[in-house]
């Protein structure tokens, strides 16, 4: 399928899926907000955006949950940022028991693991996969306290692991949808489906 | 390491990651677990809800803060706290306690009849309520990183958010086409910094996150100030002083989100038991109307 008719499901309930639909915009990318599991049929890729991790895994449908599951499964390429990844995450260390992510990456998270609100920050992340630097925001970021062998670590912020990729699967800890760099996005419309 | 704390985009960030959802006032420890419960994006720790501080009259203060940091250590969603309005010590101590946004709010009582507290030398991030375009873009000017309607708290009426809410986005709306000469005048006549009003016509919108707050009580509250264009909502009294706060959590979390799909809020409207008691506007004596509270 060639980039520009590809369609890219931003899930949309809760947090800033609009940055999300707005970056795919502007990558040229027909971006479509996700609520329900038959929404997710038009798309060839995911994006999991930021917000409340708890809130969006409360309103997540089973059936929405199912979807992604088998769809991932089936090759679609999926990227979380910040909440995003903790829904991806194998495993979500000081998550509350309801809790349960959606084990698309071989990671284990912590919530809120710089702290809060006021431990908040922007910093520059180098990573070849942009090629370079780019700004990063990180709200209440969460942190990887682990991950399997085959999860490649893309960047780094000081002692931590910020992005991470798994086959056609990417998590960042920040926000790239919260600056007009594209980067990222860029590097996760390249990722091919069925790679995997 | 080069980290950059406390800027504007990491302050007006966090609200972006509200968007979407919905903000509860709790009380309690135990309330503030039913909220995350529920789904709340936030919550917003307080000794009374707006409806106790109304009926019960007083000075209303910024909360004990042992209460707020039982609150802080009971859930892992952001919490929330109101300071008076112009009172910077009490932002001061609840930016010391951790707190992840501070409500600048007329529901307490004004420690400052002209001056709102300059917010740009916060670390923590404020939220402000506002009645009109004007409003919005002077507590913008000052340092809030997050707009709100003042509707009118503690009613359980929702008639006041409508207003505010059709007054900020009618205001943006006539700005479409006007040229820089038009806007400074119209930036003079509403009392607007030039700049930020520019910047709200370039935009179409506010530049930055606008909530709904002050009277909603039901789904279907919520998903009206949705569809008005607001980008999630604050409840006050309405979810603990309804008579099942938490299936009328549930519903106005689902409510918030499916705000355009009247099915989907049928099904979240059934059976929540009955709705806290309202306030009509116009039975409410002028003095004590909060909305009026800052200008």
């Amino acid at each position: 399928m060639s980039a520009a008719r590809r369609r890219v499901g931003v899930l949309a309930l809760q947090g800033d899926f609009r940055e999300h639909l707005a970056a795919l915009r502007a990558c040229e990318v027909e971006g479509v907000a996700i609520r329900l599991a038959s929404d997710l049929e038009a798309v060839d890729a995911l994006i999991l955006p930021g917000g409340e991790s708890t809130t969006m895994a409360h309103l997540m449908e089973p059936t929405l949950k199912q979807s992604i599951q088998q769809r991932a499964a089936a090759g679609m390429p999926v990227m979380g940022t910040c909440a995003g990844m903790i829904l991806m995450a194998r495993e979500i260390a000081d998550g509350r028991p309801d809790q349960q992510p959606l084990k698309l990456m071989d990671i284990d998270v912590r919530r809120n693991a710089y702290g809060r609100q006021i431990d908040s920050f922007e910093a520059d992340i180098t990573s070849p996969a942009i090629g370079g630097s780019a700004p990063a925001v990180f709200i209440r970021a969460p942190q990887v306290s682990q991950h399997a062998p085959d999860v490649e670590e893309l960047a780094r912020h000081g002692d931590q692991a910020v992005a991470l990729k798994q086959g056609n699967r990417l998590a960042l800890a920040f926000h790239p949808e919260l600056t007009p760099d594209r980067r990222w996005h860029q590097y996760f419309l390249s990722l091919n489906g069925k790679t995997r | 390491m080069n980290d950059r704390k406390g800027t504007w985009k990491v302050k007006a960030g966090l609200a972006e990651m509200l968007k979407g959802g919905v903000i509860m006032d709790v009380v309690t420890a135990e309330q503030a677990k039913i909220a995350e419960d529920a789904g709340a994006v936030a919550v917003m720790a307080l000794e009374r809800v707006p409806a106790d501080i109304r009926r019960e009259g007083g000075v209303a203060r910024m909360s004990d803060p042992g209460l707020i940091t039982a609150i802080i250590e009971a859930v892992t969603i952001p919490v929330m706290a109101k300071c008076r309005i112009g009172h910077f010590v009490e932002a001061q101590i609840l930016e010391s306690l951790g707190v992840d946004y501070i409500d600048e709010s007329e529901v307490l009582t004004p420690a400052d009849e002209e001056h709102h507290i300059n917010k740009h030398v916060f670390k923590v991030p404020f939220v402000c309520g506002c009645r009109d375009l004007g409003e919005a873009l002077r507590r913008i000017t000052e340092g809030a990183a997050m707009i709100r309607t003042k509707g009118e708290a503690g009613t359980g009426n929702v008639v006041e958010a409508v207003r505010h809410m059709r007054a900020v986005t009618g205001a943006i709306r006539q700005l479409h086409g006007a040229g820089p000469e038009e806007l400074v005048m119209e930036a003079k006549r509403i009392g607007a910094p030039a700049d930020l009003l520019e910047e709200t016509a370039r935009l179409g919108r506010l530049p930055v996150v606008n909530f709904a707050a002050g009277g909603i009580a039901t789904p279907a509250d919520a998903a009206l100030m949705m569809q008005l264009g607001c980008d999630g909502i604050f409840v006050g009294s309405g979810i603990f002083k309804a008579e099942n706060p938490s299936a009328r959590a549930k519903a106005i979390v689902a409510a918030t989100t499916y705000f355009d799909r009247p099915d989907i809020l049928a099904d979240a409207s059934k059976s929540l038991g009955k709705a806290m008691r309202g306030l009509e506007i116009g039975a409410i004596p002028q003095e004590e109307l909060l909305a009026g509270r800052g200008w």
